[in-house]
């Protein structure tokens, strides 16, 4: 069981290339972290596993414990089990956050059956005590006026809430204070399990005190170019991103 | 009408009829109908035949809030039903009932303002023509609680002229909610209604119309608000309905401390349109209005919004806002807007907008990234969108009711696949 990504290459509509063969697996139970400087593809890389139509995949594959996801639409894939949360999230006026996870919910179940209102509301309210918010996030506008921090605080209850198979997290830590970041972390850790998988996608090392990765990758110029442990994230702190300027081993 | 019709309203009626006819037909070119359909305006074709309605099965289908204040039912401009737990200083009764009680009270307020945004001819049509409709008068002091409703129904190809008047005195309050429906979907029909609004001192009036009539009727609704010293009037129109509805929509602000908000929401589909003009008129200093239409369309729908905020010039410190803003869900539909100012006056604080838009497709993204279809993820942007001026009725028993019609009207969407 594992999301392998394997020789993936994306372009631009023009033709640039952004992905040029990101080869990667992140097995069930692992949580694995990519690095990297500004521009090396890490969010398209997040982008392309979630379907995103302005990156075209022009070669390898997206294989979901076992299944080639390449061909299925954004929402199929996020209905297989595919979690994106996003960088900087999208607001979406007059739509409440309760409707919108439960519209979100709604849509993995087989036509005619419906969500039971109250089971919904108490695992609803269970998960929003765990990241420590406000009941009246409920009622409000999906992002709409919301703080860098309620944001990605949203963004962890929906993974929760849809309980995905693999999560990408694409800088989830961006924006974030201390506080912030221990309530992300602690939702993140939470969701932490046998039967999943994770991708942090971070520019600091600071996240990965809080969440601790099995692997750490780095990527520059659209492929992965060096993997380790944990100490990886440290050497790269210490070290900059200047030392993998080195070309990479094959 | 009966022959117990006061004299003043016969007369009023008579001089009407004239009016109407010495008034020309809107013709391309006028100001007041830029952009506008003017071959909606022809009414001949209608035949006049009223079939047999079953008014049970049409009571029993006016369904509305749960438990209103009071309910009535009209069907082509006759009572068919009435209920009441109003207190019993309210007056609320059919017009054709109050022309013969409060005779007096009625001709106080009955079409007192000149009509100015273009239907003055139709004004006078309706006035030389109306049968029928609400009065509503709230004594000094009196909060009434929910909501009084009323229900209009359109059989048969014919011409109805329902007409609501609403007056509400001091630090009083009340809420009126208005639907118009046509018993079936194939008949066309017309409805030209007016509604004379009038919020006395400190007083609350809100008023609601949720128009949807049938696809193949036609709707011309003048709406007339006077709104006075520290009083606040709320208007909300909804259009899902009809083939062309015209909306004329004035609100005056008579005195210090009064507040006009009027909203509206249009979810146009097919070939529908809605052709929307509004006037913000500012008389007195200390005044402000708050005017936000949203519209959202669908297949080769169309829709004009025509604003004006006029600011007198004894009105200082006046505070008006103006937006209408358009979604378009299809390529092929079109808004036109006109958005206007004229101020006279200093120390003001006025802003006027229009926007027209498409769903981004990072919005899609966000919603599909989530597991929903990106059908349903427009229709649930589209929602949203006219979610936003539908809760700033503040009050959740009517906002629930208006978020049925709209859903509604977006599953009859999502089943057409437009």
């Amino acid at each position: 069981m594992s999301l392998l990504i394997d020789n993936l290459h994306a372009s631009l509509e023009n033709g640039t290339e952004i992905l040029k063969g990101v080869t990667l697996e992140i097995p069930a139970g692992e949580i694995h972290a990519i690095m990297g400087p500004n521009g090396s593809g890490k969010s398209t890389l997040s982008k392309v596993i979630a379907g995103h139509q302005a990156y075209i995949p022009t070669a390898g594959k997206i294989l979901m414990d076992g299944a080639d996801i390449s061909e299925m639409s954004i929402d199929e894939r996020s209905r297989a089990g595919i979690f994106l949360a996003f960088q900087y999230p999208n607001e979406v006026p007059g739509v409440s956050n309760a409707n919108f996870i439960r519209a979100a919910l709604q849509a993995r179940l087989p036509k005619g059956e419906e969500i039971d209102a109250v089971a919904y509301y108490k695992h609803l309210y269970a998960q929003m005590d765990l990241l420590e918010m406000d009941r009246k996030f409920t009622g409000r506008a999906v992002n709409e006026g919301f703080s860098g921090g309620e944001k990605k605080r949203n963004e962890i209850l929906q993974m929760i809430m849809l309980d995905p198979k693999y999560c990408i997290l694409d800088e989830t830590d961006s924006g974030l204070d201390i506080d912030a970041l221990k309530i992300v972390a602690k939702g993140v850790n939470a969701m932490r399990s046998e039967n999943r998988g994770m991708l942090l996608i971070t520019h600091y090392q600071r996240l990965l005190d809080y969440i601790k990765p099995d692997r750490v990758h780095v990527m520059a110029d659209g492929q992965i170019v060096k993997s380790g442990g944990p100490e990886l994230a440290l050497e790269l702190e210490a070290k900059g991103y200047d030392f993998l300027k080195e070309p990479a081993l094959a | 009408m009966t022959s117990t019709l006061p004299a003043w309203f016969t007369a009023r009626q008579e001089s009407a009829k004239a009016r109407y006819e010495s008034i020309p037909t809107p013709k391309r070119g006028d100001e007041q109908w830029r952009f506008a359909n003017i071959k909606q305006l022809k009414f001949e074709g209608l035949s006049g035949v009223v079939k047999d309605t079953d008014t049970s099965e049409i009571i029993a289908r006016s369904t509305g809030l749960q438990s209103p204040a009071a309910k009535f039912v009209f069907l082509n401009d006759e009572v068919i039903s009435t209920a009441s737990s109003l207190p019993e200083n309210v007056i609320c009764l059919p017009l054709a009932e109050a022309l013969e009680k409060y005779s007096e009270l009625v001709e106080a307020h009955f079409m007192k303002q000149e009509t100015r945004l273009g239907s003055a001819k139709y004004a006078a049509l309706h006035q030389a023509s109306v049968k029928n409709g609400l009065f509503v008068h709230v004594p000094d002091g009196v909060e009434v609680e929910g909501s009084i409703e009323i229900h209009h129904w359109l059989s048969g190809e014919t011409t109805v002229f329902p007409h609501t008047l609403i007056v509400t005195g001091k630090s009083s309050e009340v809420r009126v909610i208005e639907i118009f429906r046509s018993t079936d979907d194939t008949t066309p029909g017309l409805s030209i209604a007016y509604k004379d609004l009038y919020a006395g001192p400190n007083s609350g009036l809100d008023y609601i119309a949720i128009q949807e009539l049938n696809e193949v009727s036609r709707m011309i609704a003048i709406k007339e608000t006077s709104t006075d010293r520290d009083a606040r009037s709320k208007s909300f129109i909804l259009n899902t309905g009809a083939s062309w509805a015209r909306n004329e929509s004035l609100s005056r602000l008579e005195a210090p401390g009064a507040h006009s908000d009027m909203l509206s929401v249009s979810i146009p589909d097919h070939e529908q349109e809605y052709d929307q003009r509004t006037f913000q008129h500012h008389v007195s200093p200390n005044t402000n209005s708050d005017l936000l239409y949203k519209n959202t369309l669908y297949g080769h729908s169309k829709t004009v919004f025509s604003g004006l905020i006029s600011v007198d010039e004894k009105a200082h410190h006046t505070d008006a806002y103006q937006t209408c803003r358009n979604l378009f869900m299809s390529d092929d539909c079109e808004a036109n807007s006109m958005p206007g100012l004229e101020i006279n006056a200093d120390q003001v604080a006025c802003s006027h907008g229009s926007t027209s838009a498409q769903i981004a497709d990072e919005e899609i993204f966000y919603l599909q990234a989530r597991g929903i279809a990106p059908d349903q993820a427009r229709q649930l942007i589209a929602r949203g969108y006219s979610v936003e001026a539908v809760m700033r009725l503040k009050n959740e028993e009517t906002e629930a009711l208006i978020l049925k019609f709209i859903d509604e009207k977006f599953a009859r969407i999502a089943t057409a696949g437009s």
